[in-house]
């Protein structure tokens, strides 16, 4: 009963935010949400993956569709290899020496192994679990994405423009605007969490990753992220590990909860979090245990 | 049950007060060095021994102006060498290394650092001086450079290690090359603490003498070049100091303040210049 209340609530945000903002994608974005999935083709798909630190297995043959400009959420105990998993959608997994992977991931239907390794980065973007600004000011730290992949942005005013439209992007231009050149350090913790995602914004990610991102934030500033999400749906393919089943009952279309390295159930979230099929992810879900 | 109860207290007093005291020798040993070279050497400090040539001796008035020039150019020297080969070691180290290579590379280095300077004297005499049958600038410079380089490796590499990962992560997550996130954002997050040890290294060979006794060797006039032998600062002080001339010894006094204030606005300087220069918290 809980869990269908927060999905009304949710969905009464969405309405009144899209309305302001346009009111067409309101009845749009509903519609999407209640077309049959087997029309449309996953943006990333993940096939039979396994992955080992050394000689510790860590993800046993994951397979699973995640649908195009949807926000699926991955739940799970501490260490059942969700944000493992989610480190290799993006290959960010191999700066950590000695990590080994099997199996497919394919981005819009190509495998991003035999990709360049910074294009695959740049169509998929990160947002970690501690922010993690440089220490620049809050214009270089968003400006570096665009200098860095596209010389094109490196006059001042088109850097500016893209500065301004990723911060907007991150609904963090109203806060900032008049301190672009202050150190992004002198920002609250919820602050540099958005300012990492307008800084993963500026490369015009077609998937952006989010490894825990409200972790550390109190729930004030979690809201406007889990709101900045929403809005971030009309734009990019969205993923985000969580701890907080309420969050991922709130913000995700569809769930997969991960238990020991193995996907578990992964469904419409609606369905995970009502009647889920296995007994571990009901076990989970009401808090028998982890 | 007293006992137990007073015998902490008593161990701390008793650390408390030995520390301390341990480290007020070191201030008071340093501060007397400092104040009997202030007070031996100010008396001969004047404007000519900036800007005069040395006279010979029982002349009155000359000065160390080629030696101080020429500290300056040897250091210039080892610098130029030392510098960038191990600022890049440094970063190879700490960024790119697999897991043999750099193990062998660092023990070599702390090695190099822990090897007495008069060899680095003799490596460059070998390499330099032999082959060429004259001192130069240029066989001091490279016997500098070559106590510069495990110097200026080491520190490179420590600070660099001291960049939090999650830096580099960030850059690489938008699509920045190893090479990008570490020249963009990894090396100027530590360059603060990468830009002091260069300081502190280059401060440390420029009271170095022994490097330079049979390298540079010395010149009593200007050396036209880095051709030639070119008087330093300590090898100025080690001549004069061991000649039995009382105005020899006065001088050598003041060639000592001379290279201990070079040595010190260089290091404030260098701090005063970064602290403005990346204002950044963390």
């Amino acid at each position: 009963m809980r869990v269908t209340y927060m999905n009304a609530s949710t969905r009464q945000t969405l309405t009144k935010r899209q309305t302001l903002a346009e009111p067409s994608r309101e009845t749009q974005a509903v519609e999407v949400s209640e077309t049959p999935k087997a029309a449309i083709m996953p943006k990333i798909e993940v096939a039979g993956l396994n992955f080992y630190y050394g000689t510790r297995q860590a993800l046993y043959g994951i397979s699973l569709g995640v649908p195009e400009k949807k926000i699926t959420a991955l739940i799970g105990p501490s260490g059942c290899g969700k944000s493992t998993f989610l480190r290799t959608l993006n290959r960010m997994h191999e700066t950590v020496r000695h990590t080994r992977v099997e199996g497919e991931v394919r981005l819009d239907g190509a495998d991003i192994f035999s990709l360049d390794v910074t294009a695959v980065r740049r169509r998929v973007g990160m947002v970690f679990q501690k922010s993690n600004p440089f220490p620049k000011t809050i214009f270089e730290n968003v400006a570096y994405g665009a200098k860095i992949n596209n010389p094109a942005h490196a006059g001042r005013r088109a850097l500016a423009e893209v500065v301004e439209r990723s911060l907007r992007g991150a609904a963090l231009w109203d806060e900032v605007k008049d301190a672009l050149h202050k150190s992004a350090y002198a920002l609250s913790g919820g602050q540099q969490q958005r300012l990492c995602i307008a800084r993963a914004l500026t490369v015009d990610p077609e998937v952006l990753l989010l490894d825990e991102p409200c972790s550390a934030l109190d729930p004030i500033a979690t809201a406007k992220i889990e709101e900045l999400l929403f809005d971030l749906k009309d734009v990019c393919t969205i993923i985000i590990v969580t701890h907080n089943m309420q969050q991922a009952a709130r913000v995700a279309d569809r769930t997969g909860f991960f238990l020991l390295g193995k996907l578990i159930e992964f469904d419409e979230t609606s369905v995970i979090f009502r009647r889920p099929s296995k007994k571990e992810t009901e076990d989970y879900i009401t808090g028998r245990f982890g | 049950m007293r006992y137990t109860h007073h015998w902490p207290s008593l161990v701390n007093a008793a650390m408390f007060g030995l520390t301390g005291l341990c480290a007020l020798v070191t201030v008071s040993v340093l501060i007397f060095i400092l104040g009997y070279l202030v007070y031996h050497g100010a008396r001969s400090l004047s404007w000519n021994f900036l800007t005069k040539l040395p006279t010979p001796v029982g002349e009155s008035g000359g000065g160390m102006a080629n030696a101080i020039v020429g500290s300056g150019v040897l250091l210039g020297l080892a610098a130029l060498i030392g510098i960038p080969v191990g600022f890049l070691g440094g970063v190879y180290l700490a960024e790119f290394g697999g897991s043999t290579f750099p193990f062998v590379v660092r023990y070599t280095a702390d090695l190099l650092n822990g090897v007495p300077s008069i060899v680095m004297g003799i490596f460059a005499y070998t390499m330099v001086v032999l082959p060429m049958h004259h001192f130069s600038a240029l066989a001091g410079g490279l016997a500098l450079s070559v106590m510069l380089i495990p110097i200026v490796l080491r520190t490179t590499e420590e600070f660099l290690r001291a960049v939090p990962d999650s830096l580099r992560e960030g850059a690489l997550a938008l699509g920045a090359s190893k090479w990008k996130a570490v020249a963009t954002i990894v090396i100027p997050a530590g360059f603060r603490g990468i830009a002091t040890g260069m300081m502190l290294s280059l401060a440390r060979v420029a009271g170095e003498t022994a490097p330079l006794l049979f390298t540079s060797f010395s010149n009593r006039f200007w050396s036209h070049g880095l051709n030639e032998p070119t008087a330093s600062l300590p090898v100025m002080i080690y001549t004069y100091a061991i000649s039995p001339y009382e105005d020899w010894h006065q001088q050598a006094w003041a060639a000592g303040l001379i290279l201990l204030a070079l040595v010190l606005i260089a290091n404030v300087g260098a701090r005063i210049v970064l602290s403005r220069r990346t204002a950044m918290p963390r």
